[in-house]
């Protein structure tokens, strides 16, 4: 299907539905040539609503991260579009996605990535200095101090626990106000208390902010904070639930990983 | 973003450091080289200028020939009163006073009776006329001018070295036999403590006139009138002058007088560089590797910076700052260090014998920039590589584990073999020419080393494994599991492996390059020396190439027990517009001490012919000046003086190292013509001893009695110093190289942190492990030789081709190469030392969950 086609059926949709953050339509990720290929997507459409926190749950190869990647301008699909805040960003240019990066999205990392030589406050900020903006003093303050960093803001990584850290990337992601913050397995590299006070604030980005989020997780604990979670199995949506508990999200998984 | 690569080498200062210290020593010996020339410069100007303090114009013969042994022409004492009596000058004073030339060559000699004559440098013996100070370059700083026959004053220096005093007696030598003179004065020349390690003798005009048996003066100074220009007076002084006397400005003499210096002093400086470059080309070759290497391991910082909305531009920006900051750092340090290395430099010219004068240190802008800049530009470009690496960081890198650079086809192999083929081409193009001393040769020789080594650079990720494997084998059959281990470890990363050893391979290709040439000019040159002296005793002068007075040599041949000897004189004279140097020798004997190889005529027939008139010429000064035997042309003596000569002989002795000159006349005709004979030669056979010779020459000290073998020897011993030279200024580059190996073992090591935990883990002992380091520090060393070494007899080999028509012959420097192979072992030792204790160090359970 050319792009120009998969166009013309999505536009619509987005004019009329405003509460889209971003949506995708037949996604196929293929990675590999012949016979030896393998499809780590095999057509996946859905829409991320605007203001809520998206979960995406699945076993391990199951094409989540892959689907994660592709919504994020990370990788590239096979086939199959990206609409994200209503621009097509599968054939972006690398300028283009640049651009994007700096505006519209914001990523929290499993292994936190910060960078080890700046200070929690140079990392939150960090962001804004490569697109070469000022930073507003009053916003920054206010995530730190949100994020519980305001005594750490002079820290440097190393000297931060594995929770903090991670809010530093939280704050990070925030800091730009992006359309859509992209978190992959944000709780995957914590102990349970600090996936906990993670979880909690990304939850409160979300209700206060309304920020756009859209999660990849293992951890049923962290899905059961999503708006709405679907699980992925063998390359396609097998499951689409709204709101539930950790249990609720557990049974859901395991039905979906004994398929 | 620049911050962030600021700080980023700020978190990591070892690592900075250490990829700064690659380019610091090219940078130092840049620094270094302009600081030690623009010293000696600045002390020769002092010593040229104060010659001409307080003059306005310099009157003196007009040169014919270059590096006559007899000296330059005097000005006669008549022209003194003639100039006196203008009534423009102010004063004028005549002196014996040459820089330049061997002219005023006068020994001192030392309490223990010998010649202080250090390493070959001039001994001076001046008149001056103490009653017009203000021409006299030289002031007492302590006695009295010398007055009379028997009273001398000498240098500040030799009186302190040699603890001499006024009042004290010392001998002295020039054209005559040794005579004692009363030290009336010490002094200084001009403002520099010393003239190098010269000597100087003062004595009044015409004592210096009778020991240097000179007439007249070297020189004639004198000052205007006030009120009249020195343009006007030298134009005034040139309408009384005969045409063969030259008046100059005293600028344009000093300047004169420098012109020998000052094209000593670049080719110094352009050989210096040439060494610094060499350093700061190694140098590149290890910031290449090492900033590589680093990018290869920040892939992940790298890939978040893009997520957080980095362009490729900002990365590119990054890390182009980060090697300019390395690069600014380096060369900041480089030039400090420099200043320390011109202390080096001019003692490593102090052991060589080549004692300079000194003043205090010039540290001229130029320096400062040049150098600044050749390190920060070195550091730019040997950087840009891997900037460009740097920018083809994928975003997605961000977030997958263990991700790699995507290896785009690689084009090193057949860019390597390109440019090795162009190398090739263009040495042969040097070589097989047929004239390798043309510039164009000489460049296209250098270009070629230069591509050559790229290309194998190039090429040489594709030998690393097969090479490795060569070199390995003791490491594998005797390092145990450690050894094992290395051996893999060391071809992982083949790339990487080759630019490391790369960096070796430069260094030790030069220097076996250097060895083989060294090695085989040696041979030749003895050789040639061999075919040309056979005597029992050779007697030449104590440097071993100035001409020795004819007195002496006369005074030897009279020793009893002789059977046969000769003398061989030598000087330069001019023919058409060229220089030639001229030999005169006894026709009666010569033959048998020094063999000719005739082209034309014999020894019986030849010989018997030169009388006052005949001449022998050699082959190549034939052809160059087409005369046949028959031929009649014109010689010039340095005085000017023509002699109208027929060619009755040619002859070509060895062209490696030629004794005798163009043009060989009799000893007769010799003396008759040229002023103030000296002797190149005096060959004894017959059965004395050296002490009779010693007895003999006693008077004599400017003589040195060697038998034919110690003769040879010490005729070639510069080729050792000069090879030991290019040893000591080509381990700076070998030691850059050396840090290269250092920079990627700490990298590696840091790199496999997670791996040494596992492998410790499972029982690889602390021992196994700096072991493991070592053996693949030594294998990377040995790919370094086995490399290099091949491409330095390579080219040896085909330079030798080159020149082997003057007689150079391949010879194969197996100590050498045995001595290098083991040095680069040494180098992979020494290297792997701080790595080797970082990794047999690291915590196992944190070097586990290290990420």
């Amino acid at each position: 299907m050319s792009t120009t086609a998969i166009a013309a059926e999505v536009l619509p949709e987005v004019s009329a539905e405003p509460l889209v953050a971003a949506s995708a339509t037949n996604l196929v990720r293929r990675y590999g040539e012949g016979a030896t290929s393998v499809e780590a997507l095999r057509g996946v459409s859905l829409d991320v609503a605007d203001g809520k926190l998206t979960a995406i749950m699945g076993p391990s190869g199951s094409g989540k991260s892959t689907l994660m990647h592709i919504l994020a301008g990370l990788d590239r699909p096979t086939s199959g579009s990206v609409l994200l805040d209503g621009v097509e960003i599968t054939n972006l240019p690398d300028k283009k996605l640049t651009m994007l990066r700096r505006d519209k999205i914001g990523f929290v990392f499993q292994f936190f990535n910060l960078l080890p030589m700046l200070t929690a406050e140079e990392n939150v900020v960090l962001p804004l200095m490569i697109a070469g903006r000022k930073p507003d003093r009053e916003w920054v303050d206010d995530l730190l101090e949100t994020f519980g960093l305001t005594d750490r803001r002079s820290h440097k990584p190393a000297q931060l626990s594995g929770g903090q850290q991670q809010r530093v990337a939280l704050a990070r992601a925030l800091v730009t106000k992006p359309k859509v913050i992209f978190a992959d397995e944000p709780t995957g590299n914590l102990d349970s208390a600090s996936s906990g006070e993670v979880l909690e604030l990304l939850r409160h980005s979300v209700d206060e902010l309304g920020q756009t989020t859209v999660m990849v997780t293992h951890d049923p604990r962290a899905a059961a904070m999503a708006d709405r979670i679907l699980f992925i199995a063998d390359g396609l949506i097998v499951k689409d639930i709204s709101e539930s508990t950790a249990v609720e999200v557990l049974a859901a998984m395991q039905e979906v990983t004994g398929r | 973003m620049i911050r962030v690569s600021l700080k980023g080498l700020a978190a990591r200062p070892i690592r900075a450091v250490l990829t700064a210290l690659a380019i610091v020593l090219g940078v130092a010996m840049v620094s270094g080289s302009f600081v030690v020339t623009d010293t000696i410069t600045k002390a020769f100007d002092t010593i040229f200028t104060s010659s001409y303090a307080h003059t306005d114009a310099v009157v003196s013969k007009k040169s014919l020939v270059d590096y006559s042994n007899s000296g330059n022409g005097t000005v006669p004492q008549s022209l003194l009163v003639k100039i006196q009596r203008l009534p423009e000058v102010g004063a004028a004073a005549g002196s014996i006073i040459d820089l330049n030339n061997d002219t005023t060559n006068t020994k001192l000699i030392d309490r223990d009776g010998n010649a202080i004559d250090a390493n070959g440098n001039p001994t001076f013996g001046f008149g001056v006329d103490p009653s017009r100070p203000r021409f006299n370059p030289l002031h007492l700083v302590a006695g009295t001018w010398a007055h009379g026959r028997h009273e001398v004053v000498i240098d500040s220096n030799t009186a302190k070295k040699h603890h001499f005093a006024v009042g004290d007696f010392i001998d002295a030598a020039a054209k005559g036999p040794k005579e004692r003179f009363q030290i009336s004065g010490i002094a200084k020349y001009g403002d520099v403590d010393t003239l190098g390690g010269a000597t100087i003798a003062v004595f009044t005009i015409p004592t210096a006139q009778g020991l240097l048996e000179l007439k007249g003066f070297t020189a004639i100074s004198v000052a205007a009138k006030p009120g009249v220009s020195q343009d006007r007076l030298v134009r005034e002084i040139q309408s009384v002058v005969p045409g063969d006397v030259q008046v100059k400005t005293a600028d344009e003499q000093a300047k004169a007088d420098k012109k020998n210096v000052d094209t000593f002093l670049s080719f110094i400086r352009g050989f210096l560089l040439g060494f610094g470059g060499i350093a700061l080309f190694v140098g590149a070759f290890v910031i290449f590797n090492t900033l590589s290497i680093t990018i290869a391991q920040r892939t992940r910082e790298l890939a978040t910076l893009r997520t957080l909305g980095a362009s490729r531009r900002q990365v590119l920006r990054s890390v182009i700052v980060e090697s300019l900051a390395i690069g600014v750092l380096a060369s900041l340090i480089g030039i400090a260090a420099g200043i320390g290395l011109a202390r080096g430099l001019t003692a490593l010219f102090d052991v060589m014998g080549l004692s300079l004068p000194q003043s205090s240190p010039v540290y001229a802008t130029r320096t400062f920039v040049v150098a600044l800049l050749l390190g920060v530009l070195v550091t730019l470009f040997a950087g840009l590589w891997p900037a460009v690496r740097a920018t083809r960081v994928p975003p997605i890198a961000a977030v997958r584990e263990g991700a790699v650079l995507e290896r785009r086809k690689r084009l090193g192999p057949i860019a390597g073999a390109v440019l090795f083929g162009i190398a090739t081409a263009l040495i042969a193009y040097a070589t097989l020419g047929g004239n390798l001393g043309a510039g164009k040769s000489l460049l296209a020789l250098a270009a070629g080393t230069l591509i050559g080594l790229l290309g194998v650079a190039g090429f040489a990720p594709a030998l690393v494994s097969g090479l490795a494997k060569l070199v390995g084998f003791p490491a594998r059959s005797l390092g145990g599991p450690a050894g094992q281990l290395a051996s893999s470890n060391a071809v992982r990363n083949p790339a990487r492996t080759a630019s490391t050893a790369a960096a070796l391979m430069i260094g030790l290709a030069l220097v076996s390059f250097v060895a083989v040439l060294g090695k085989g000019l040696h041979g030749s040159v003895d050789r040639a020396l061999h075919e040309q002296v056979s005597a029992d005793w050779v007697i030449s002068s104590k440097n071993g190439w100035s001409a020795f007075t004819a007195a002496a040599g006369a005074a030897a041949e009279k020793t009893p027990g002789i059977t046969r000897s000769t003398s061989i004189r030598s000087d330069r004279g001019r023919v058409k517009n060229a220089n030639a140097t001229v030999n005169g020798v006894d026709p009666t004997t010569v033959s048998g001490l020094y063999n000719f190889t005739w082209k034309q005529g014999s020894s019986n027939t030849s010989l018997a012919k030169l009388g006052e008139s005949g001449a022998l010429v050699k082959r190549s000064f034939a052809n160059e000046h087409d005369l046949h035997l028959g031929d009649a042309f014109t010689l010039r003596t340095p005085a000017g003086k023509p002699m109208h000569l027929n060619v009755v002989g040619v002859f070509q002795p060895p062209r490696l190292y030629e004794l005798l000159g163009g043009i060989v006349i009799s000893q007769q005709a010799f003396d008759h013509n040229f002023a103030r004979p000296g002797n190149q030669l005096t060959l004894i056979d017959g059965n004395v001893s050296r002490s009779q010779l010693e007895r003999s020459l006693a008077s004599f000290p400017d003589t040195k009695i060697e038998t034919e073998a110690e003769y040879v020897t010490s005729q070639s011993s510069w080729i050792s110093t000069m090879t030991n030279l290019l040893y000591v200024l080509l381990a700076l580059s070998v030691v850059v190289s050396l840090f290269g190996m250092v920079n990627t073992l700490v990298l590696s090591v840091f790199e496999r942190t997670r791996e040494l935990g596992m492998l410790r883990a499972v029982g690889l002992s602390r021992r196994q492990t700096r072991r493991m380091v070592r053996h693949e520090s030594v294998i990377t060393a040995l790919i370094g030789a086995a490399l290099g070494l091949p491409l330095g007899i390579l080219l040896a080999a085909s330079v030798t081709h080159a020149i082997g028509k003057y007689g150079v012959a391949f010879s194969f420097p197996v100590v050498s190469i045995v001595a290098f192979t083991v040095t680069a072992i040494l180098a992979g030792i020494l290297a792997a030392v701080a790595p080797a204790r970082r990794a047999s160090r690291l915590d196992v359970l944190s070097a586990l969950q290290y990420e």
